[in-house]
């Protein structure tokens, strides 16, 4: 029963009601949009979920494998007879997960929203921003073809800029929504040319057609590509590579990762919903889309993926530890267990048993998204009753907030990976993934587990616990209903989550993966966790000097990890003193002074050679009678003696 | 009958459509240019008389034909005139000097 129209519905009730919103709701919807909103997203929510229930339990299984399902296509373009950009749907256990997530997230965020954003004076718009980007991830998740998913990988960003940049009268909100645009927008130029490469090669941009020809060894076509190299890679390799630098951009994986911190900038339940749970995991599900040619053709490129999501979780996570406003400890931890994600496929390889990471990616995908959401929203439930983002303003707050304190503690529980809690399972397979096949990996994977326990709790008990804070201003409830409910609701997920059966549903060949919980193996990583909690129960649970007399022991590790180990400044040098001075200026100087000066130069001369002949436009009806006597004469002379 | 030569009429109305043609590019009195005009048609009608009669006795093509300029330029005069009336209404004169404003 997978209607490929009813499926398209789950896209177009976002893009209906962002249409409806964004041309009426300023003007006769007023605070009825985040109704408006709501009641689409819930309506797409609904049908995802039976899409899922469909696919996962009565269609999708055909001899104990998933299979791909092309629900709709539609041929949009054609270039040639052989390659054309279609738009489509494509239903396959992870784009039928990830509607389920997205959809599901979205609605907890468009009804939080309701309390959170209420009295805002662009309400509507805000709401409209959000069925935009809710639009434009759905249509990514279900794209059939690796051209559409490019396009509306640039529509999330977009979405992404402008719900950053939403207090646009704010000026760090400003630079942030551009400082976001344009570094994804220059990893995405390395996505567009990946595509180009592979389909170029390929001669198709069907994302199954793809696969299938560049993964079975006798194709012409692998042999085609491998054979053509470019700086001693194949154009293979190239080709993966760039498309993981679109992803890495998007999921802001080292080096392109400056973006996502200062995007917490925009309204905290965009933070949940974009730059927490859905939009930042596309490039990890970009990765998994294309993951049988990384892992059955391309083994290098699929290593890159790797260390680069190892190397950003560890990172991140040091990172974290140092910061002090709230929302940029949740974007470092977001970037860390994205690289979690990361690692998990690039250890991992193809089919049966060894397609272990793969699932354990998408396990936690799964997983993170619910407790991350949650993480924010309780963030954001914090911020509205504190009024600041800074941890030095809050404390004690376990007393005024009993739910929000509660649902954070389950969040930060899945988050350190503490059983029975989600990301506990996830966790557990992505460091099992990590021991089978990369022991350098597994090591400091368990390092960054431990650390991510450390600087949750650090966030835990500064907020709830510590010394109370001076809290000014009138005080209001903890917040109201709407704001409360998806809070309870992702905090009951964060805790079911993990037990579902994940490893029946998704896999990387489609068929059944059975995961065994070793319990032995679950002791260290745990145990770590547990050591970071008590770490950070030690520093911060009571008010005490022992964290302070840390960062003053490691003074320079300390003060490289508060400002993010320089990372902004670098990229500053690299583009105001190398880019702009070596080439920006050059560049305009060239522009001003040669081309402009070639087009004015031509100006000049037009002007001065009518200004020498318009003496002839005399206005004196004598002299056009003589330029015409003499044309005449001049007529005579050449038909007569000149053309005989 | 002693004929007149062709050669001498011809001369008669070259000299004639010079002469208009002049008086069109020097005189500023627009009648004197209305004038100067009727000289340059008076000066086609004979010559076209003068073929018709010499090289095709027989028809009468150039007959018609000049009649046709005498309605022609009467027709004409009665614009011309018309037109230079009005020029004066608005300007006051009748020098072509004096009307130009249409100019670059």
């Amino acid at each position: 029963m997978l209607e490929g129209k009813v499926i398209s519905l789950i896209i177009l009730l976002p893009l209906i009601s962002f249409l409806i919103l964004g041309f009426f709701g300023r003007r006769y919807f007023k605070t009825f949009s985040g109704i408006v909103g709501t009641t689409s997203i819930f309506a797409s929510t609904l049908l995802s979920l039976i899409t899922a229930y469909q696919y996962f339990f009565v269609v999708g299984q055909v001899n104990g494998v998933y299979q791909k399902i092309i629900a709709l296509k539609y041929t949009w373009l054609q270039f040639t007879p052989n390659i054309s950009i279609d738009l489509g749907i494509i239903l396959d256990p992870i784009s039928v997960m990830m509607i389920v997530v997205v959809t599901f997230i979205s609605l907890m965020v468009h009804v939080y929203s309701l309390g959170y954003m209420k009295g805002e004076d662009r309400f509507s718009v805000y709401y409209s921003f959000l069925s935009l980007f809710t639009f434009s991830m759905l249509g990514l998740v279900l794209a059939c073809n690796i051209f559409q998913i490019y396009i509306f990988w640039e529509l999330v960003g977009v979405s992404s800029f402008l719900l950053i940049g939403f207090y646009y009268d704010k000026p760090s909100a400003v630079a942030a929504s551009k400082k976001a645009f344009i570094v994804t927008r220059f990893a995405d130029l390395g996505f567009l040319i990946g595509i180009l490469i592979l389909s170029f090669n390929a001669e198709t941009l069907d994302f199954e057609t793809l696969i299938q020809r560049l993964t079975s060894p006798e194709s012409t076509y692998l042999k085609g590509i491998v054979a053509s190299s470019f700086l001693g890679f194949s154009a293979l390799s190239w080709g993966l590579v760039l498309v993981f630098m679109g992803g890495a951009g998007k999921s802001a994986m080292f080096p392109l990762h400056i973006w996502l911190p200062d995007a917490m900038e925009g309204p905290t339940p965009v933070s949940a919903l974009i730059h927490a749970a859905t939009m930042v995991v596309a490039g990890v599900y970009l990765v998994a889309r294309l993951f049988p040619i990384y892992a059955l053709s391309c083994p290098g490129a699929l290593h890159v993926v790797a260390y680069v999501g190892i190397f950003s979780s560890l990172f991140a996570a040091i990172i974290a530890c140092t910061q002090t406003d709230i929302k940029r400890v949740l974007a470092y931890s977001t970037m860390s267990q994205i690289g979690f994600m990361m690692f998990a496929l690039g250890v991992s390889s193809y089919g049966g048993e060894n397609g272990l990471g793969y699932m354990a990616s998408m396990f936690h995908l799964f997983t993170h998204a619910m407790f991350k959401a949650l993480l924010f929203l309780g963030a954001g439930a914090v911020i509205h009753y504190v009024h600041s983002n800074d941890m030095k303003d809050m404390g004690g707050l376990r007393k005024f907030m009993p739910i929000t304190h509660l649902t954070f503690l389950i969040a930060c529980l899945a988050i350190a990976g503490i059983p029975p809690f989600a990301g506990f399972f996830s966790k557990e397979e992505i460091l099992s993934a990590a021991f089978q096949s990369n022991p350098v990996i597994f090591y400091l994977a368990i390092a960054t587990a431990g650390i991510t326990a450390f600087y949750m709790f650090r966030l835990y008990f500064s907020i709830f616990w510590n010394k109370e804070a001076h809290l000014h201003g009138e005080h209001h409830g903890e917040g109201s209903t709407t704001m409360m409910l998806p809070l309870i609701i992702l905090g009951v997920c964060s805790i079911v989550a993990g037990f579902v059966p994940f490893g029946k549903f998704v896999s990387s060949d489609g068929a059944e993966l059975h995961t065994e919980m070793h319990l032995t193996f679950s002791i260290a990583p745990v145990l770590i966790a547990l050591g970071g909690i008590f770490l950070a129960m030690s520093f911060y649970k009571n008010a005490n000097e022992k964290a302070n007399n840390i960062s003053v022991v490691l003074k320079g590790i300390y003060t490289s990890a508060y400002h993010k180990f320089y990372f902004d400044e670098i990229y500053l040098f690299i583009t105001k003193k190398l880019i702009f001075n070596l080439i920006g200026r050059p560049a305009a100087w060239f522009d001003r002074n040669i081309v402009d000066g070639f087009i004015n130069l031509l100006a000049t001369l037009t002007q001065e050679i009518s200004d020498t002949i318009k003496g002839m436009q005399s206005g004196r009806v004598q002299n056009y009678a003589i330029y015409f006597f003499f044309g005449i004469i001049g007529f005579v002379i050449l038909f007569i003696f000149l053309l005989k | 009958m002693n004929q007149i030569p062709l050669e001498h009429i011809l001369f008669v109305s070259t000299a004639l459509f010079f002469i208009g043609v002049y008086g069109f590019f020097t005189r500023k009195n627009m009648i004197m240019m209305l004038m100067s005009v009727e000289l340059i048609l008076n000066s086609v009608n004979i010559n076209f008389i003068t073929f018709n009669k010499y090289l095709f006795p027989d028809k009468l093509n150039g007959v018609f034909f000049s009649i046709f300029i005498i309605v022609i330029a009467a027709a004409e005069a009665a614009v011309a005139i018309a037109i230079i009336i009005n020029l004066y209404r608005s300007h006051n004169s009748i020098d072509v000097d004096d009307t130009n404003e249409m100019k670059y």
